[in-house]
């Protein structure tokens, strides 16, 4: 078992992916930081996404993927075989690109992880405690029996953000959380996620430069081999990654003249 | 593939813009100089007066500057060059005052004969015309290098400077009626020295504008008077 060091949540150790004969990310090593903000970015195909995927093992759930390499979470490898994978999403949630609300009452939305992880507390106070901590409690306090579906996209987005919450996982991670949102509501999910990180580790992929240089702390710049394989191009600090980059192409990538 | 090339295309633009405005200084202190030999009262003012010019060019390039960054989210060197670009032109803008200023001395003068030939204070402001002339090539060739030997030559200005601070301490002091020319002079040889600063200013922006470091290069071994 490896060590690892309090300040980080996250460490990827020669993480390689495999979609069947395909070699799509190669090599992938990094330290993230822990209750800090990561942005991944890198233009489409870089593998931002399958590497993001890897940390709470959604890959599993595509049959072609193979995962070689280590994802150590406190240590532990979690793609070691006696490593329950629904453990791991309820330790390590996520938020999708297009917010995914069940058809169901705002109430039962954000109850339901619970419900299937057997909590046996207070429902009403840990449901208005997650709403509370996505922002959202205020907007929504008079209708909790009201459907999820009848909220705006960024209320909805804020409620799949409470819903992941309510299981008191330890790193949320977020594909794309805003891309499907208007600016207003895409910096109120900014605002949230710099609330959110004094408790949690928040991974977050973005195609979204601004956002990534505006709301994290780290960023990593991924980009694609001329074999088409996503690999990891530089991963430092958000400020130096955007004012003075060590790569020329990370350089090009952010300033907009990649391609 | 060549991406943004309409910002590239402006970028390239407000850099011109920069040469123009560091061209009008340059020219604005050749003429400084020109009009204090002799003595010309209506170049002096045309002097004072093209200053205005400069100071539009300057705005106008500070405009488009935020601009280029509210409309462009520049990153990276883009910005660094931006950032850069905004605090040459401030100055460039205060050594075209500096040379307004000279032009304000020469009337103040009242054409009355200099007490001491004029030699030093050309030779000062050819130093400091060549400098800048230089600092902005190593600005449109991103040349460190260049910028770093162009900031070293403010020594032969301070050299000069304390040069004429004795000389004209001197004559002060054998003649107290040349007190009030030798005040004058001094004042213009002043804001030659600080044009000299003004342009090592420049260099340490060049760069970092390249590297993104700052290095501080007033001062590099002469000392002036009254810096």
């Amino acid at each position: 078992m490896t060590h690892l060091n309090d300040q980080q949540a996250i460490e990827l150790k020669d993480l390689n992916v495999y979609y069947g004969a395909f070699h799509a990310v190669l090599d992938v090593n990094m330290k993230i930081p822990n209750k800090k903000i990561t942005a991944f970015i890198g233009p489409s195909g870089c593998g931002k996404s399958t590497v993001l995927r890897c940390i709470n093992r959604m890959n599993d759930l595509i049959a072609i993927a193979r995962v070689k390499g280590e994802v150590l979470f406190r240590g532990y490898n979690l793609y070691t075989p006696d490593v329950d994978a629904v453990e791991v999403r309820r330790r390590i949630g996520m938020v999708f690109q297009k917010p995914n609300p069940f058809p169901k009452s705002i109430y039962e939305n954000v109850a339901w992880g619970a419900r299937i992880n057997g909590y046996k507390g207070n429902m009403d106070e840990l449901v208005e405690q997650a709403l509370q901590q996505a922002a959202l409690w205020n907007e929504v306090k008079d209708k909790l029996q009201q459907s999820g579906l009848g909220l705006s996209g960024g209320q909805q987005q804020r409620l799949c953000i409470a819903r992941a919450i309510a299981v008191k996982p330890e790193i949320i991670l977020m594909d794309e959380p805003c891309s499907a949102l208007d600016p207003i509501a895409t910096l109120k999910i900014e605002d949230l996620m710099r609330e959110l990180v004094q408790n949690y580790t928040i991974i977050i992929v973005t195609h979204n430069m601004q956002q990534a240089a505006r709301a994290s702390d780290y960023t990593g710049f991924f980009s694609i081999t001329e074999k088409r394989q996503g690999y990891l191009v530089e991963f430092d600090q958000t400020n130096k990654i955007f004012t003075k980059p060590n790569v020329k192409t990370t350089e090009d990538y952010i300033s907009g003249r990649f391609g | 593939m060549v991406l943004r090339r309409k910002f590239n295309h402006e970028m390239e633009q407000l850099q011109d813009d920069v040469l123009l405005l560091a061209s009008m200084v340059e020219g604005a202190l050749d003429d400084a100089i020109d009009v204090l030999k002799r003595r010309d009262i209506a170049g002096s003012q045309r002097l004072i007066a093209y200053d205005e010019k400069v100071n539009q060019k300057r705005y106008a390039i500070e405009e488009t500057t935020l601009t280029l960054i509210a409309t462009q989210q520049p990153m990276a060197s883009d910005m660094r060059l931006l950032a850069g670009i905004l605090e040459i032109i401030t100055e460039l803008e205060r050594i075209g005052d500096y040379a307004k200023g000279i032009a304000v001395i020469n009337l103040r003068m009242e054409g009355k004969p200099f007490v001491k030939p004029l030699i030093d204070i050309p030779q000062m402001a050819d130093y400091a015309t060549d400098m800048l002339h230089r600092a902005l090539d190593a600005f449109v060739k991103r040349d460190i290098e260049l910028a770093r030997l162009v900031a070293l030559d403010d020594d032969k200005i301070d050299d000069l400077y304390n040069q004429v601070y004795r000389d004209l301490v001197e004559i002060m002091t054998q003649n107290l009626g040349t007190f009030d020319q030798a005040t004058y002079l001094l004042w213009i040889a002043h804001n030659l020295e600080r044009t000299g600063d003004r342009i090592v200013n420049i260099c340490e922006r060049i760069i970092f504008t390249v590297t993104g470091s700052m290095v501080e290069m007033n001062g590099t071994h002469h000392q002036t008077v009254l810096a």
